[in-house]
Order: C-alpha cells, then structure tokens, then sequence
C-alpha cells in the first residue's frame, strides 16, 4: 500500500509539474517535451489504477504520434520564441480568479461525492478479475462485441482527420513531373508514333 | 315640388361638379396638377390678355359654357317653383314632405324630411332669387376664369346646403346645412387658392364658424338631452314644460332653456359674424365679388337670424338670452359701422354694412319681433346684393381694382351701374320707400317699443348706426362715382359691364324698391297671425308688434333724419369740402388707426388665441410628439438598440483565447449555480 | 495512506485548470492552446479510467480509448489548420489573429 501511494504521488506530482511546464516554457519545443513528460506520467497513473492496455496505448499514440507530430510541426514553423509579448499579466488576476473557483467547485464536487449503493446493478461491462483475464484481453471481449460500432465510428474519424490534414496541406506543384496512367493506357498508335522520312545523311531536325 | 326646389341645385352642382372634373383630367393627364402650370402660355381666345390674370395663363375648361347654362337654369326653375311655394305656403298650408329616414339609434330617431312653412317659404324665395340672379351674373364675371365649371358647382352646391338648412325639420338637419354652407364657404372663399390670402381667409373664416358650431352642437346636444329629441315639433312642444328647469353645466346650475339658446346663439354669432365672431367676414372678400353677393350679404349669414327666428318657441320662454341677443346685435351693429367708416377697400365696406345690418336683424329678434328682423332679411338680401354685384360691376370695370380713392368719376362712364349702385344706397340708408326704409324703421321702432332691459341701449345703437350707415355709404358712392378721376388709365378703360350682368343687377334693383312697401303688413303690420302663423312664437306677453306702431312720431322720423344728416356730411366731407377727411384724419390720428384697424380685435384674438395655440401645438409637436413619444418609443428604442450594439461588439474581438475565457466563465457559473440549486444531494 | 477515487480525482481536476488556463493565459503562439487542449483530454480520460476502476465497469476503459482516438484525429487537423495558417500568415502570435473581430 505504501508503495501504491508513494508512486501515486510520485507520478502525480510529476504530472501536474509538467502541465505546469508546458504553459509557462518560453520555448515551444520546451513545451512539447514537457507535454511527453505529462502523458508519460500520466501512463503511469493509468498503470495504477489497473488499466495497462490503455496505459501502453498511451504512450504509443500519444507521445509517439501526437506529441510527435507536435514537435515536427513546432520546428517547421519558424517560431521566434523570443518574441514574448507582454500581456500575460494583463490577463492573470481575472483568469487566476475564475480558475481558483472552477478548482474549488471541481474539488467540492470531488469531496461530496458520494456513490449510490445500488450502482453495482447497472454496471454495463464489468470488470472480470485481473488475475484470470488480462486487461487487454478483457478490452478486447467487450470492444468488439458490444462497442462494435464506436470503435468503426471511431476508425472512420480517423480516415477522416487523415483525409483532412491532406487536403489542408497539400500544395500541388505544377511543375513536378508526375505519372498518370490512365494517360499511359490510353495511349493510341495515332498519338504516339510519327513516321518522318528522313534523308540519308541529314538526320532529324 | 319642394324636393325639385331643394334638389335641383344640387343636380346642377354634381353636373358641373363633373365637367370640372373631367376637364381637369384633361387639362392633366396622368397626375396631379402642378400649382398654376405655365409651362405652355395659351393665347386667350379674343380677349385683350394686357392684365395678368389672378389665376394664371391657363386654357378655359372644356364644357364650361354647358356647366354654367346648366347650373343657372337650374337655379332659375327653383326660383320660380319657390315664388309658387311662397305664395301657397304663405297664403295657404304648411307642408312638410317626408324623404327618408336618417338615424334610428335607440331614442333617437331623425327623419330626412322638408318642412315648409312660411319662415321657411320667405327664405327660400331670398335664396333662390338671390343665388339665380348671382348665377347669371357669374357668367359674365367669372368669364376669364378658367375655372368656371368648378365655381358653378361650388354656387350650386351651397345653394344646396342652404336650402336644406331652412327646409330642415329637425335640430341635426339644420346642422347638416349649417355645415355644408360653412364648407361650401370655405371653398368659394379660397376658389382661388394660388393666392395665399385666399387660403387664410377661407381657414380663417373656417375656423371662427367653428367656434360657434362648438356652441351650436352643444346646444342641440342639451336640447336632446332634455326633450329627447331634436325635430322642432316635438321640441316646441315639450318648451314649455322646461321653463324653470335647471341644467348643471360646468360648475353652477343654469336655467335650462337659457343655456341653450346662449349655446344655440352663439353658433349664430359665428355664422352671422356678430361682435366677437366677425373677424372673418371682411377677411372673406378675398373670394370673387358673386361669392361675396351670395354668400356674405343675402344666405349664409343671414343663416344665424334664421335660426333664431325658427327657434323663435325656445327664445321667447328665455328671456335672458334674448337680452343677450339684443345687446349682441346693437353692439355690432355700431361696431360694424364706425369701421366702415375708414376702410378705403370698396367691398370692406359693403361687408362692415352688411355685419352692421344684420346686428340689426339680431335687435329685431332679440326684442321678440321675429317677423320685423325677416323683413330686414328679405329686404337687405335684394339691396345688400345689389350693392355687392354693382361694387363687382364697378371692379370688373376698372381692371379688378378695387381701392376706392383709385376711382373716382366713374358715373359718367359707367352710368348703369351708378344708377343701381344709387338704388342700392338708398335703400341701405332707408330713404323713404325703399324697402330698407320699411324694414329697418320697424326695426328701430320696435327696439323703441320693447320692455327689453337693454332697450336703450339698444336704441341708441341702432340709430347711431343708422346715420354712420348713410355717412359710409354715401361716401362710397361719393369717393368712386363722383370728383376726379384718380386713376387715369384704368378711368380710360372703364367700360360698362356686358348685358348679362346688368340685368341682375336691374332685377334686384326692382326688388330693393318693391320688396318693401307690399310686403309690410305681412311682415310687420296686422297680417303676420295670417301670414306666419305657427312658423313664429309670440309669447303671451308680447305686444312689440303693436307697441311698435305706437311709437311717438319723434321715433318714427328719427332714422330719416339721420340719414339726411350722415348725407349731408358726407356731402361736406366728399364733394364741397374734399380735404376735410384728411385733415381730420391727420388731427386724430389714434383714433383713425383705431378705427382703420377694426379696433385691434384681429390682433388681440390673434395674441390671445393664436398664439398661445401655435406655442402649445408646437410644444406637444416637438416635445409631446418628438421628445415623448419618439424618444420613447421608435427613435429611442433604435437609438438604445445601437448603444447596446456598439458595446455587445466589443466583445467580439476576433481572439479566440478572449471567447474560450468567456466559455470559462459560462461553465463556472453554470457550475455554481448546479452546486447552489442541487447543493446537498450530492 | 489509502488512494482513494477523490485523489484521482483532484488530479484531473488540476490538470483540467491548468488546461484552461493555458488556452487564454497564453500569449506567445496558438501550439500552446492546441498543447492546453491535449491535457484537457488527458485529464477526462484519467477521470474515465479512475471511475472504471473504483467502479469496476470496463466501459470507462472503451471510453477512453475512443478520447484518445478522437483526441489523435483533432490534434492532427488542428495542426494542419496551424501549417497552412501559418503558410499565409507568417506568423503565430496569438494576438495576430484577431481577423473574426466584429
């Protein structure tokens, strides 16, 4: 138990250091990082509570592609981090304010809480014991059974946020040479070949 | 036949009434017409075009010669239908012809119907004639005007109205007339509307009716009130049951039937321009001189005494009000004639004669002899027109001038007219037999004879009046047809009017001279009981038509003595003595202004009423209107909905992390208000 | 001492403020916002994972799963709008991008 807590607070501590980090780092890249250092602790909470796969998932998709993407897209912007414009002040006591209350209002919420006692009848996918299922295993039974269509749902917005970032970004150079094989195929003797009569000794011209 | 006598005038108006229209569409097509259109000057067909016509150089109407023809012939037939009336009313029945029936509204039930008895059967006699003969006379006076069709529809119309005010058989009817000769005055008097003067006086002849139709309504409402009903039958009948009745009117209880001949009376004030209401009448010759003959001298004023005298059952069971009557009248009749004094403008001076005469009338009946003052009536309809038709003759004949003392020595060039002019003045001033002579010594006889508490100053009045009258008239005559020309050229160009209009002039000259003398016993002699009968009330208590011819002989010769004297004074002041006038001007010089100024009531109503009415309107335009109800309402809804606007755009700034912080605040205070309303149940 | 549901609790909610505050108290470039939005996703999907646990119910696990998937999608688009914003702007100072003011 002791080391339940001491690694709870470890990982927590570190991650909500970090968030810090993340908006207050002048440098973008700065941010970025301490972004990765966020969802890595924050993987770690996830092994805590038990949720390994997700955990693992995590870190995957999230450090390895988002935060990823992340970085590249802040190094291929010429940022100028030195431009730090005032104004930042300007802002804090009225956000710092409303932010204080939301905190307080989250953290009540947090300390009234209370679960009914008759919640364990309408649980939807109980949780089967870990020692006898794996929990990517146990992910795995309900997601492609019950949750079927969320998780096509889910693969559609994914071909759909590609489709976009493509048409978003992509500038189509006119002058890059490109292979069009409809035009290969529909090639005809007419179009491709000319017969020139050429004299002996002159050549083409 | 007494509807033909009623209707057909108004046939004539509505045929003409649409060969104007007609002829305006044509003149315009396709839109309204521009104010005096002289885009294209047309020649005038024949006559000299040296003087610029008052109305512009705009082509004569098509079918204006048949709008006339018509109309006059109209007018013509239901002058002879009304001299048959007159004479089988008069001497025979009373007739009442029953039209259709107006208002059934719970109690109140009104009936269009004509009533003819004799009152009724002298008036229409003085209309028809007068209006027929001033029809006849507009066809030679209007015959430059390119408007004619319009102001033969006008003339008929108001015939009309005139005629179905004295054959009306109840209270609401006679008001109908009322109305219409009001409106139709209007119009006549602003026929030319280009001229601005003329718009102001037709408003403001309008408009100081109004204030006595004000009265005149209430009265018919008390009356209505009271007897629950409004034809004069019923209302007669029940008068005498009301006497000592008490009505709480503002703030006291009045009697009765005083209060509402005072109402009814003042409606007369207006309509009759007595003392106090007559500031319109002189403005009103700004009309054409045919108007003024109509309108002004002979019917529509002459609508006031008229309905005093049909009322006559009410008036002689008030006799407060009829005290009040007497003293209206004498006071305008002195006022009216010191003003005519001094007016240098030749038809002035006819309209201040001819409010001075019917002040006289409204003597006559306030003393209770009713059928004196609709002598007078009768008699100064024929003189009084007259005088105005010669003035137009005298004006037509000297290019539409119409100041006096650019005349002068006109009887040698226009000697017809001067001859009639003189008829006319004679009989104005009361020469012996004449006609006015007849009627207005009764009339001062019996302001002698009444019991009235006013009767000396009533008296004294009337004969002051009566040599003022000679002195203005004979000057009129004097200044414009006698002495030296002082206009050359306009003298040079003076010409006799053409036939058609010297012979109204002779046929009402006819009538100031025998109009009186065989009329006198019917109208102020033994046989009236025969002749009017129930159409007038004499009380039990009055005998003025028999006192009347118990007077002194000092009495009797008194007016004609003072007509001698206003003669010979104005004989000294105008031919022997020419600078006499001026001199004495210059010497009393305040009062001169004074008197020149119609006594400055003009200026003190204006001061009194119009101004404070023109400061409120403007209050309650600007503020009322403006400040209040726009500024509250439309304009300062707007004008909020801008500022809330301009300041709601603020928020809108363009940055998103300003729109994300207020999504911050929306979710936190929604937040706050779950934990506040749920607050406990976790 | 015993980590309860509350403590995981708070976490998300700290990160979740923190989240926020980074969208508007940032004024150096619009990364940070879309960098915010990511801890915002990341403390829902703790709150999800704590509740499946202390409830045990494996809908809170597929729950988070589709998040991430959905957080993945809009972080990439969001970034892509960024490029070719960037691409005409030249720039990504917050407070350049002010052209929806009204």
């Amino acid at each position: 138990m002791i080391i339940t807590a001491l690694f709870f607070y470890l990982f927590a501590g570190m991650c909500i250091a970090s968030a810090i980090m993340v908006i207050a780092a002048k440098n973008p890249v700065h941010s970025v990082l301490f972004l990765i250092l966020t969802f890595c602790n924050a993987s770690g909470l996830f092994v805590l509570l038990g949720a390994e796969f997700l955990a693992m998932i995590l870190v995957v998709v999230y450090v390895g592609a988002v935060a990823v993407l992340f970085l590249f897209v802040v190094m291929m912007l010429d940022v100028d981090f030195a431009e730090l414009r005032q104004g930042f002040l300007q802002y804090l006591p009225i956000g710092a304010l409303v932010g204080v209350i939301f905190l307080a209002e989250l953290l009540l919420v947090v300390a009234g809480w209370t679960i009914a006692p008759s919640i364990s009848q309408s649980i939807a996918a109980p949780t089967p014991p870990i020692a006898s299922v794996p929990n990517t295993e146990a992910i795995g039974t309900v997601l492609y059974t019950r949750y079927i269509y969320f998780f096509q749902a889910a693969g559609l917005i994914l071909l759909v946020a590609m489709i976009g970032a493509i048409v978003l970004t992509l500038r189509h150079r006119e002058k890059t040479k490109r292979q069009s094989v409809a035009d290969q195929v529909a090639r005809t003797r007419a179009t491709a070949i000319e017969v020139v009569k050429v004299r002996s000794g002159q050549g083409l011209s | 036949m007494y509807q033909a006598i009623v209707f057909l005038p108004l046939i004539g108006a509505i045929v003409a009434g649409l060969i104007s229209l007609v002829g305006a569409r044509a003149r315009h097509p396709g839109g309204s017409p521009s104010t005096g259109g002289h885009s294209h000057p047309q020649p005038h067909s024949g006559t000299t075009a040296t003087h610029a016509d008052a109305h512009g150089a705009a082509e004569p109407a098509a079918g204006s010669r048949s709008a006339e023809l018509i109309t006059t012939v109209f007018l013509f037939i239901a002058m002879i239908l009304s001299w048959i009336a007159f004479a089988s009313v008069g001497f025979g029945q009373d007739a009442r012809v029953q039209i259709v029936s107006w208002i059934a509204s719970g109690d109140l039930r009104i009936d269009w119907a004509i009533r003819v008895d004799t009152l009724t059967a002298v008036m229409l006699v003085v209309v028809t004639t007068i209006s027929a003969f001033v029809h006849l006379y507009s066809i030679g006076y209007m015959e430059e005007d390119p408007y004619r069709p319009r102001f033969f529809a006008y003339l008929s119309l108001f015939t009309f109205a005139m005629l179905a005010l004295v054959t009306a058989d109840n209270l609401v009817q006679l008001f109908f007339g009322w109305e219409g000769v009001g409106l139709m005055s209007y119009l006549l008097i602003g026929f030319w509307y280009h001229k601005p003067e003329a718009n102001a006086a037709a408003i403001k002849a309008f408009v100081v009716n109004r204030v006595g139709d004000f009265g005149f309504a209430l009265g018919i409402f008390a009356v209505f009130m009271l007897t629950g009903a409004v034809d004069f039958t019923t209302v007669f009948a029940q008068a005498p049951s009301l006497t000592g009745k008490t009505i709480h009117f503002l703030a006291w209880d009045v009697d009765a039937l005083t209060l509402i001949c005072l109402l009814l009376f003042m409606g007369a004030m207006g309509k009759s321009a007595q003392f106090l209401l007559h500031t319109w009448l002189p403005d009103a010759m700004e009309g054409p001189t045919p108007v003024s003959a109509l309108i002004h001298a002979a019917t529509m004023v002459t609508a006031g005494v008229f309905m005093v005298a049909r009322l006559s059952p009410l008036f002689e069971l008030a006799p407060v009000a009829q005290t009040v009557v007497v003293v209206v009248g004498a006071t305008t009749a002195l006022f009216a004639a010191t003003v005519g004094l001094v007016q240098n403008d030749i038809k002035r001076i006819v309209a201040y004669s001819t409010c001075s005469q019917l002040g006289y009338m409204f003597v006559a009946m306030g003393v209770g002899a009713y059928s004196v003052g609709m002598f007078h009536l009768f008699t100064h309809a024929f003189f009084k027109a007259l005088l105005f038709l010669g003035s137009g003759s005298v004006i037509m004949a000297m290019h539409h001038e119409q100041d006096i003392w650019k005349m002068g020595g006109l009887k040698d060039k226009i000697p017809f007219t001067y001859a009639m002019m003189l008829i006319g003045t004679l009989a104005l001033t009361g020469f012996p037999l004449t006609a006015g002579y007849f009627s207005k010594d009764a009339i001062i006889d019996a302001a002698f004879a009444t019991k009235n508490s006013a009767m000396i100053y009533a008296f004294a009045c009337t004969v002051a009046a009566a040599a003022l009258t000679s002195f203005y008239s004979w000057r009129l005559i004097f200044v414009t047809f006698h002495g030296h020309p002082h206009d050359r050229s306009h003298y040079d160009h003076a010409r006799e009017s053409p036939m058609v209009m010297l012979i109204p002039l002779a046929a009402l000259a006819a009538g100031s001279i025998l109009a009186g003398y065989p009329f006198r016993n019917l109208f102020a002699g033994e046989d009236i009981a025969a002749f009017f009968r129930t159409s007038l009330r004499f009380a039990e208590g009055n005998h003025i038509i028999e006192d009347m011819h118990h007077v002194p002989a000092s009495v009797t010769v008194l007016p004609t003595v003072m007509m001698v004297l206003g003669f010979l004074v104005a004989w000294h002041f105008y031919i022997r003595k020419p600078e006499v006038p001026g001199e004495l001007a210059r010497q009393h010089e305040p009062l001169y202004r004074f008197l020149l100024n119609k006594w400055y009531i003009d200026e003190l109503y204006d001061l009194v009423f119009v101004r404070p009415t023109l400061w409120l309107g403007r209050l309650l335009w600007k503020g009322g209107d403006g400040w209040l109800i726009d500024g509250f309402g439309p304009d300062g809804v707007s004008a909020r909905v801008l500022d809330v606007t301009r300041n709601v755009v603020r928020l809108q700034t363009g940055y998103l992390y300003h729109y994300a912080f207020a999504m911050l605040i929306g979710v936190a205070a929604l937040i706050t208000w779950f934990i506040f309303k749920f607050g406990g149940a976790g | 001492m015993t980590i309860t549901l509350g403590h995981y609790l708070t976490v998300a909610a700290i990160l979740f403020t923190l989240g926020i505050f980074g969208i508007f108290l940032n004024r150096k470039n619009v990364i940070v916002i879309l960098m915010s939005i990511e801890l915002i996703l990341l403390a829902v999907n703790i709150n999800l994972v704590a509740f499946s646990t202390f409830l045990g119910d494996l809908v809170g696990q597929i729950f988070a799963l589709l998040v991430l998937t959905v957080a993945a999608a809009e972080a990439a688009i969001g970034l892509a709008i960024l490029v070719v914003y960037f691409r005409n702007r030249k720039s990504i100072a917050v407070e350049d991008i002010n052209l929806m003011k009204g």
